[in-house]
């Protein structure tokens, strides 16, 4: 174990103290702008560097106090325990680059940016703490952080029906955290401590023994909270409306990092913890996988709404993840993960880019548009290019995910995975679709001066159109990162 | 030959009742005080001082370690007792701490009376706090509950006097009912102290007189009414709402606190000791105190849905506070030695984050709300443009009691939840996560008001700029936050207050 030297916590505390600064000195809307964007330049800068050091020494793990003597909350043995694997490094780093495109792609909020910024350096800082708590009490508790944050951010920023749809993703997230924190105490009460590393090796060696709870029943109780946060069809229903109406930031991490903490659950806790309930529940879990795929994409032709439809697209990608997932084989779940960088990148890249253009048509209508490319050629080269890594385009992150996921799954559920790819076949049909209605054709009337993208939105595509390229062409650097942390829980092979 | 009595074998002992004997004496300088005083706001900081002084004479009696019985076993003293003494004194100096501007505003003609009966009423918790005997326990009872009766009524106006006096005749209501239930205990066991009864009860339960006996289980439900009255839980809660819109906005503060307190120290006193050889087949009260809680979580956080007026939306929640609370009242009784001590120590925890939370966010409402005495919470809305202290401390205050990090109701939700999966109890745990989630979408409406642009001109009112409001929050504020982050220093001492108090 190594020495207390706060890299971890200064990734997840540096929004924080961002939010802290902004909130004292923020006077003017450009200095906030820029110290939460400096905050976050310094998170990803200090997140590159924990990976160099991950790839150098291996696992991080930072503790204070300890789990016998000197635990942070006595009584129920919770420590402060940080702890960064292979699993949650790539993802560590995915949100911190979110972090810097999201505050770059917020520069044309005008409305009370001061406390826009804050929320929105609190989120970050509860969805870092999620992916690097090694302590199951502090994993609930950054799951939870998040929550205030994203509903003032959706309800005082957002667009449409922003109240009830805030509402209604503060609900869902509860809801299911409800029965996780059942789960959660569960568990403690199984093995001792909320120590997640023992209850991985714990949960491997089946010494699991629970007597007025069925590991079952916890085991499923995890399972609805982050089965309502991936999410799995027929738990999506708020991820549409919340992504519809939220800002274009908040929504390029809702897409790009929030779902991910599902994904980042299932793995780590249901994976790791529960081996053999998970072999057993995974061929339903395929089912439902299948169906998101597949329901996700059918429905994303019926959108008229451009948000709407990459929502909706959103729910197809995520399926595969959970296809991944539930296939249970250290390459499946590689791919799963891998996936879910990928999408983060991917998707978080089409919010974006829909963002923008909201931002400079001022309609997300798709019959409205049309002919676009011709007034905003360098969006609308970035949305094709976005579009196309969507539908897994080789050499693009996508591919070499999808590929993982559908390689790991064949073995074990050839008939299921045959029908995922079909997902695959109308992802490329409702994309391509997509880019003509919006970007070819002539160019309307209305549409003559509408401008193109400004220098910070350049900026913030930029950032993510490059780790789609990189991990495209040499996607190792980050699947051999994140096979390390899988092999750890699903064991090797 | 006539028994000589004397102090010592009476068991008079000043030290022990410290604490009530300088608030007792605080409350009548208020009064005397006010005949005299020009400047009445002296009152408030006489009696801040004389809340300030009974805590330094409870801590005296922490650090101390005193333990005992006295005045012949009516005064019973533990850690136990003198944490909920320092708890519901701790409300009182906040509660009297954002006074003064509301009293100026609305009180003007009864500083005196206002200052006076708020300490009496207080001396009264504190003594039901520490009572082991059935007739003092009543007697204690009374003095807060008529203390109460006319800091209710004190506005004069139609609401508060409605109010006041409903929370009289309801008040005289449970306590007879209470009564008879004490009556009936006597009757079996032939004793009025608490600390008697459980030999007594074993004995009887040993001769096979009392298993399944009706008459046990009917005391025990009579006086559950009585304590269930002054903790506001379902089903005695009808005088709740009505009171928190009628009564003065400080006090009902302080009642949603330090009474609620008192009646959960006595309530567990009296079940942990008095029952505590019944043995759950004779008596399961656990039961009987989980389905209050279930019923007081589900019914305050349902009805509090519907609320538009804030005072009443705070006075369901804090009925259904109270359903949490009880779960760990239920834990305590179920379960081992060592899941006993954790629910013991949970629920000082959570009454301790409550009390911080709640009246942080009385305190933020009584800076927020208009001059006019408006309650609706679409009057809160633009609350952060014009008072953006208060209404960060509203934020914190509400997010806080739905039981989201980082506030101190997290951590004592987590403590209470874990105390009942460990207790056997784990449906009272997923019971009480469930209405967690619940009572978000009740609690987050005001915050989304205050965040609101637009609502009334901003210009700020007299009680923003009250220095000692804004002290008052910023402690509550700092407690909330701070019992959030680092909980480990109170924990420490609440295990301690529960290991006293292990039967």
């Amino acid at each position: 174990m190594q020495a207390f030297d706060g890299l971890i916590t200064l990734i997840v505390f540096l929004p924080v103290i961002g939010a802290a600064v902004v909130a004292i000195a923020g006077r003017e809307q450009m200095l906030v702008r820029r110290i939460a964007l400096g905050a976050m330049i310094l998170d990803l800068l200090l997140a590159t560097y924990a990976w160099l050091s991950y790839n150098a020494n291996g696992p991080i793990i930072e503790q204070l106090g300890d789990y016998a003597s000197n635990p942070w909350i006595p009584g129920v043995n919770a420590s402060y325990l940080l702890n960064i694997d292979g699993l949650s490094m790539p993802l560590v780093f995915l949100t911190a680059l979110l972090g810097v495109v999201a505050v770059l792609g917020s520069w044309h909020v005008k409305e009370r940016v001061r406390e826009y910024h804050v929320w929105l350096l609190l989120l970050l800082t509860g969805v870092q703490g999620v992916f690097v708590a090694g302590d199951l009490l502090l994993f609930f508790l950054f799951w939870e952080v998040e929550l205030v944050p994203m509903y003032f951010l959706i309800a005082m920023w957002g667009t449409g029906h922003r109240e009830y749809s805030a509402m209604k993703f503060v609900l869902y997230t509860l809801f299911g955290s409800a029965f996780m924190l059942v789960g959660v105490l569960a568990l403690r009460f199984a093995i001792g401590s909320f120590d997640m590393s023992a209850m991985t090796l714990a949960g491997q060696e089946e010494t699991l023994r629970v007597a007025f709870l069925g590991l079952d029943a916890i085991f499923l109780m995890f399972l609805a909270a982050f089965a309502i946060k991936l999410p799995v069809w027929p738990l999506h229903t708020w991820l549409p409306d919340a992504h519809t109406d939220a800002p274009t930031a908040v929504s390029v991490l809702l897409a790009g990092v929030l779902l991910k903490m599902g994904g980042y659950g299932l793995i780590r806790i249901n994976v790791g913890m529960f081996p053999s309930e998970m072999e057993q529940w995974a061929p339903v879990l395929v089912i439902f996988s299948v169906i998101s795929v597949l329901y996700g994409a059918a429905v994303v032709f019926r959108q008229t709404d451009l948000k709407r439809l990459v929502a909706y697209s959103s729910v197809s990608h995520m399926g595969l993840v959970l296809l991944g997932v539930a296939s249970l084989g250290a390459v499946s779940v590689t791919g799963a993960a891998l996936q879910m960088f990928a999408h983060g990148t991917i998707t978080g890249l089409l919010f974006l880019v829909v963002g923008i253009i909201y931002e400079n048509a001022h309609t997300r209508h798709i019959p409205d548009l049309g002919g676009l490319i011709a007034r905003m050629p360098i969006v609308g080269a970035v949305f094709v290019f976005a579009g196309l890594a969507s539908l897994g385009l080789p050499l693009l992150s996508g591919f070499a995910a999808e590929l993982m996921v559908f390689l790991g799954s064949f073995d074990a559920y050839p008939w299921q995975t045959g029908f995922a790819v079909l997902g695959i076949v109308l992802t490329a049909g409702y994309i391509l679709w997509t880019v003509e209605r919006v970007l070819l054709g002539p160019l309307k009337e209305r549409w003559q001066s509408v401008k193109d993208a400004s220098p910070a939105d350049f900026v913030a595509m930029a950032l993510l159109v490059l780790p789609i390229i990189i991990v495209g062409v040499y996607p190792a650097l980050v699947a051999d990162v994140f096979r390390d942390g899988v092999t750890l829980l699903v064991g090797g092979g | 030959m006539p028994t000589q009595i004397d102090a010592a074998s009476l068991g008079i002992d000043f030290v022990h009742l410290a604490p009530e004997i300088i608030l007792t004496l605080a409350a009548i300088a208020v009064v005397l005080v006010d005949l005299v005083a020009r400047d009445k706001r002296v009152l408030a900081w006489l009696s801040a001082l004389g809340v300030a002084m009974a805590g330094g004479a409870a801590v005296w009696l922490w650090t101390s370690d005193a333990s005992g019985a006295s005045y012949s076993g009516i005064v019973i003293t533990d850690l136990f007792g003198t944490m909920f003494k320092l708890i519901v004194l701790g409300g009182t100096l906040l509660a009297i701490l954002f006074s003064p501007a509301y009293v100026e505003r609305r009180l003007a003609r009864f500083h005196g009376e206002y200052y006076g009966l708020l300490l009496l009423a207080t001396v009264g918790m504190m003594l039901l706090v520490s009572m082991g005997e059935l007739i003092s326990i009543v007697l204690a009872l009374e003095i807060q509950t008529f203390a109460l009766v006319a800091l209710i009524a004190l506005l004069k106006d139609a609401r508060s006097t409605e109010s006041a006096l409903k929370f009289l005749l309801l008040s005289a209501v449970a306590t007879a009912v209470m009564l008879y239930g004490m009556a009936i205990l006597f009757g079996l066991t032939g004793t009025t102290f608490i600390t008697d009864m459980p030999g007594i009860v074993a004995e009887r339960v040993a001769e096979g007189g009392l298993a399944n006996n009706l008459a046990l289980i009917m005391a025990a439900v009579l006086i559950i009414v009585g304590f269930g009255f002054k903790i506001s839980s379902v089903p005695f809660q009808m005088w709740v709402p009505v009171v928190y819109e009628g009564a003065p906005t400080p006090i009902v503060g302080y009642l949603s606190v330090a009474s609620k307190a008192a009646g959960f120290a006595v309530l567990m006193r009296f079940f942990i000791v008095a029952f505590e050889e019944a043995g759950l087949d004779t008596l399961d009260w656990p039961l009987l105190i989980g389905a209050l809680a279930i019923a007081s979580m589900t019914i305050g956080n349902i009805v509090a849905i519907i609320q538009t007026n804030i005072k009443r939306l705070l006075a369901y929640s804090t009925i259904a506070q109270a359903g949490y609370i009880l779960i760990g009242v239920a834990v305590m009784g179920n379960g081992a030695a060592n899941v006993y001590e954790l629910a013991t120590s949970g629920v000082i925890f959570y009454l301790a984050a409550y009390t911080f939370s709640n009246l942080a966010a009385f305190g933020a409402l009584i800076a927020l709300s208009p001059p006019n005495g408006n309650d609706s919470i679409e009057e809160l809305t633009g609350g952060f443009s014009r008072s953006p202290f208060a209404a960060v401390v509203l934020t914190v205050a509400l997010i806080s009691l739905v039981g989201l990090p980082p506030t101190g109701l997290f951590v004592g939700k987590i403590y209470l939840f874990y105390g009942a999966v460990q207790g056997d109890l784990w449906w009272l745990a997923l019971a009480g996560a469930l209405n967690s989630f619940v009572s978000a979408y009740y609690y987050l409406r005001p915050v989304r008001r205050l965040w609101q642009s637009g609502g009334p001109a901003a210009t700020e009112s007299e009680s923003t700029r009250s220095l000692s409001l804004r002290a008052s929050m910023a402690v509550s504020l700092i407690g909330v936050i701070i019992l959030g982050i680092v909980p480990f220093w109170l924990i420490t001492r609440a295990t301690e207050a529960a290991a006293s108090f292990t039967p």
